[in-house]
């Protein structure tokens, strides 16, 4: 772990309603940091990205991306400011092509490297290539999700932060898409906060995780670690 | 023969007005899922504009342009000002206060400039078969749409406008500003239906003078499927064709009605109108 | 965090004691009876204010009483089944022919057989148009029924001889009976007449939406596909519903004729239709109040508007124009600060009221 973390959250609470869905969470994310958020159904792993991108309104608590405070900002500046969001489900945009889908990631960014990134991406998965033409709607869920997290790294982000990408997809795609952000890392240096359900997996690849429970940190240690720890994995991961 | 000819040619050029109003009721539908029953309100305001800008200066094109500017910049201030603070607790409300606006703007340009007709020369002559200003209905309408189409479908701008239309939570995580995107479309819609109401309200113009293009415009929409603007565009043809035939061989009165019969004989085969894409039902 | 839920005990138990016992007796009550109970109560009310109030003000209780049944019934088609109608004015002119027709070629005929043959003539437009309708959804619905809104009046032009084409039917209605005489002026006997018809009609509707029916309609509403799947025949609740609402509206446009005695095309305009909606909404959707706030908001906006352009000394063009952009601008307002129309915004005032009374 590196002194200075790249992305801080400190204390952060919000709401639903009346239903507290964090509660004074505080968790720092190291710089080419891979972890893992895992709880169970509605411990407030959603909520917490969602906050962290401005989708959703912290009650209380900062969130610091370099040190600078993001928490207020509106979702549109979070992304610019270098945060990457792949919402459950992906959030792909069916009516518009694959290509599209992609471009539209980098968008907002007024430097022309949009092409070597764009090209990187494709190399990054072959079948997106394939497909650029097409309607996003033909592709099949795991090549959605790949198309999710394609136009996210569009943005050169800084963090990405990924809701369950493993969602619906077949073990083996699941497999892939974990072992592709783990290369990402090792390769680029993308610091990457990936929230799962399936624990197991998650925790297989990733080097420090946080567990949620009812909006709070229950656990936090070096994934191995949790892995080995009975006692967690049976309290709060079901395996 | 003539006569059928006759009526063709009148149906298209009619049916461009409609088919421009159309395509602002899509543009806003397709972003916001409201029927703007304020369109032809606001559509009214930029005509009447225009009107006192040519009395002003003498220049049909001056007064043209200033239509335009005020069709913009009025359905960009109504969705800052008005629909967004309510569409964000009601969706029906939303429309609700779109038909309050249309009262308010109706009732408003009968106080300033008079319930009676005014007439409104118009640049071109439209006398005869298919006259110049028939020809420049077409053209307008057909040279707007496919403007629109190039903007939507190759700039920036246009992708960030569909992507924030189609899922405004994923445009957001990607940087796009949906506020204003929403604030441009109603822009460039309002923009639209002036134009429509350029075409469609001389050579004399009422508070009332839309009523019946807006009815038909709203069928054009309806009948083309209000998720598609090329839908829009061949619906509002459609329609003036029908309408022209029906008023020709039927009697002008029935007009009107034979518009619900096309529309409940379209819809009952596609729920959705002609270009409706088949989407998958949420549940 | 324990004090206030001990208060809020305290509070509400001596309430419950006082309560429970009145409303058993009031609840054994069949449903259909306690709406009739409530409908005799109202037409008592009115009768009373009746006979404090002048012949004009009795002619403005008889345009709410109508207005109020057309409302009611559109409240049970958009806030039951979720079915958007911008076409019920149309349903008020055809009520209002029907009954011009009846008068004028059936003359021997009494008021309540006009207005029984002006349910089934309603039910059987219902019918049609909701039959035709059944498959359209939100905004295609309402496009559609705002074409019929702006068509139908065309009718009265195209068969200029039997519906008097723009100058309209004008006809006389019989005055006060004979026993009565003396007793109530003409105005008032037809008050009187319109509102029997309107409670009768709204204890109906009341009726109507408590029951399976209304819980079907709400079920449709909420979710079709979900509603389907629960074994409610979707098409046909819309259809039954569409009927009723266009009965409502139409037996409403046949007091409207007997009351004015005239009917013509340019009282059924699109803005009619379009006001019904507005201030249904405006009201408040979800309760027969919502629709009495409503029709009281049509009727007295626009003599308020009168009288301000009056007081005001404007021109003609703004005198007349005044009152639909006065309704406009309270429509907007109230939709922006009371999203739940006067109705609710009345409700949270009593609850907050009542709050802090305890």
């Amino acid at each position: 772990m590196s002194a200075e973390p790249l992305l801080s959250i400190q204390g952060l609470t919000a709401h639903y309603g009346p239903v507290r869905a964090l509660d004074d969470v505080s968790l720092d994310v190291p710089a080419r940091g891979l972890c893992a958020v895992l709880g169970a159904n509605g411990a407030g792993k959603t909520t917490l990205l969602r906050t962290l991108t401005g989708l959703h309104r912290a009650t209380s608590g900062r969130v610091l991306l370099e040190g600078e405070d993001i928490t207020r900002l509106p979702t549109e500046k979070v992304i610019t400011r270098g945060l990457a969001h792949v919402p459950e489900g992906g959030g792909v945009i069916v009516e518009l092509t694959v290509e599209e889908n992609l471009r539209l990631g980098s968008l907002w960014r007024s430097d022309r490297r949009d092409r070597t990134t764009f090209d990187q991406v494709l190399e990054l998965f072959p079948p997106l290539a394939e497909r650029r033409n097409k309607s996003a709607s033909t592709l099949s869920g795991g090549e959605r999700q790949m198309l999710a997290i394609g136009r996210a790294l569009m943005a050169r982000p800084k963090v990405l932060l990924l809701d369950e990408p493993s969602l619906g997809l077949a073990p083996l795609i699941t497999e892939r898409i974990f072992t592709l952000l783990r290369d990402l890392r090792d390769r680029t240096g993308l610091t990457v906060v990936l929230v799962e359900q399936n624990a197991a997996g998650a925790l297989s690849i990733t080097d420090h995780g946080f567990v949620l429970n009812q909006g709070r940190v229950a656990a936090e240690g070096p994934s191995d670690g949790l892995l080995a720890d009975d006692r967690t994995r049976h309290a709060y991961l079901g395996f | 023969m003539t006569h059928f000819i006759n009526l063709t040619l009148n149906g298209l050029a009619s049916g461009a007005a409609y088919a421009a109003l159309a395509l602002s009721l899509v543009i806003i539908y397709q972003a916001t899922r409201l029927v703007n029953f304020a369109q032809p309100a606001l559509a009214l305001v930029a005509v009447y504009a225009a009107y006192t800008i040519t009395q002003l200066t003498g220049s049909y094109w001056i007064g043209f342009a200033a239509a335009l500017i005020v069709g913009l910049v009025a359905g960009a201030l109504v969705e800052r000002v008005i629909i967004r603070p309510i569409a964000k607790t009601s969706q029906l409300n939303a429309i609700i206060v779109t038909l309050g606006l249309l009262l308010v703007i109706q009732g408003g340009v009968g106080m300033i400039w008079g319930n009676e007709q005014h007439g409104f020369s118009y640049a071109f002559s439209y006398v005869g078969r298919f006259s110049p200003a028939d020809g420049f209905a077409l053209a307008a309408v057909g040279a707007v749409a496919l403007l629109l189409f190039l903007v939507y479908r190759f700039t920036p701008f246009g992708l960030r406008m569909r992507a924030a239309a189609f899922h405004p939570e994923a445009a957001r995580l990607s940087g796009v500003k949906v506020g204003l995107m929403l604030t441009a479309g109603w822009g460039i819609a309002s923009l639209i239906g002036a134009l429509a109401g350029m075409l469609a309200g001389p050579p004399f113009i009422s508070p009332n003078v839309f009523d019946v293009v807006f009815v038909f415009g709203i069928t054009a929409a309806v009948v083309g499927g209000l998720d598609n603007p090329f839908g829009a565009v061949i619906g509002g043809l459609l329609i003036g064709l029908g309408m022209s035939y029906v008023s020709g061989y039927l009697g002008p009165e029935l007009a009107t009605l034979s518009a619900l019969v096309i529309v409940v004989l379209v819809l009952s085969v596609r729920p959705d109108g002609i270009l409706s894409r088949p989407t998958a039902r949420k549940v | 965090m324990s004090q206030p839920t001990a208060q809020r005990e305290k509070r509400t138990a001596p309430t419950e004691a006082a309560a429970v016992p009145r409303p058993s007796r009031w609840a054994v009550l069949p449903l259909p009876v306690r709406h009739l109970v409530l409908a005799a109560l109202g037409l008592a009310v009115v009768t009373g204010l009746l006979f404090v109030t002048g012949d004009l003000t009795a002619l403005r209780i008889a345009a709410i009483g109508y207005t109020m049944l057309a409302i009611a019934g559109l409240q049970l088609l958009v806030g039951g089944s979720g079915q958007v109608s911008l076409g019920h004015g149309a349903f008020m002119m055809i009520g209002a022919y029907a009954m011009a027709l009846l008068v004028l070629h059936q003359p021997m005929l009494p008021i309540s057989a006009n207005l029984g043959i002006i349910v089934v003539v309603s039910i059987v437009a219902g019918l049609a148009v909701g039959a035709a309708t059944a498959r359209l959804h939100g905004p295609y619905l309402a496009g559609a029924t705002l074409i019929l809104a702006v068509g139908l009046p065309g009718l009265a032009h195209r068969f200029h001889d039997l519906l008097g084409g723009s100058n309209g039917l004008n006809i006389r209605t019989a005055g006060v009976p004979p026993f009565l005489q003396g007793l109530v002026s003409t105005s008032e006997w037809r008050a009187l007449v319109v509102w029997t018809t309107v409670v009768i009609g709204l204890a109906v509707l009341a009726t109507i939406s408590s029951g399976r029916l209304g819980r079907r309609m709400r079920a449709i509403r909420d979710d079709e596909t979900a509603a389907a799947m629960a074994g409610v025949p979707v098409g046909k609740t819309k259809v039954v519903a569409f009927v009723i609402a266009s009965t409502a509206g139409g037996l409403a446009g046949g007091l409207q004729a007997y009351v004015l005695g005239t009917v013509t095309p340019s009282s059924f305009t699109l803005v009619l239709s379009l006001t019904l909606l507005a201030a249904l909404v405006m009201g408040g959707i979800g309760s027969l109040w919502g629709a009495l706030w409503a029709a009281i908001a049509i009727v007295y906006l626009q003599i308020w508007a009168t009288d301000l352009a009056r007081a005001m000394d404007l021109s003609r063009d703004a005198e007349n124009n005044l009152p639909i952009v006065f309704f406009g601008v309270v429509l907007i307002l109230v939709l922006r600060f009371w999203p739940l129309g006067v109705h609710g915004a009345l409700q949270s005032l009593r609850a907050r009221l009542r709050a802090r009374n305890s």
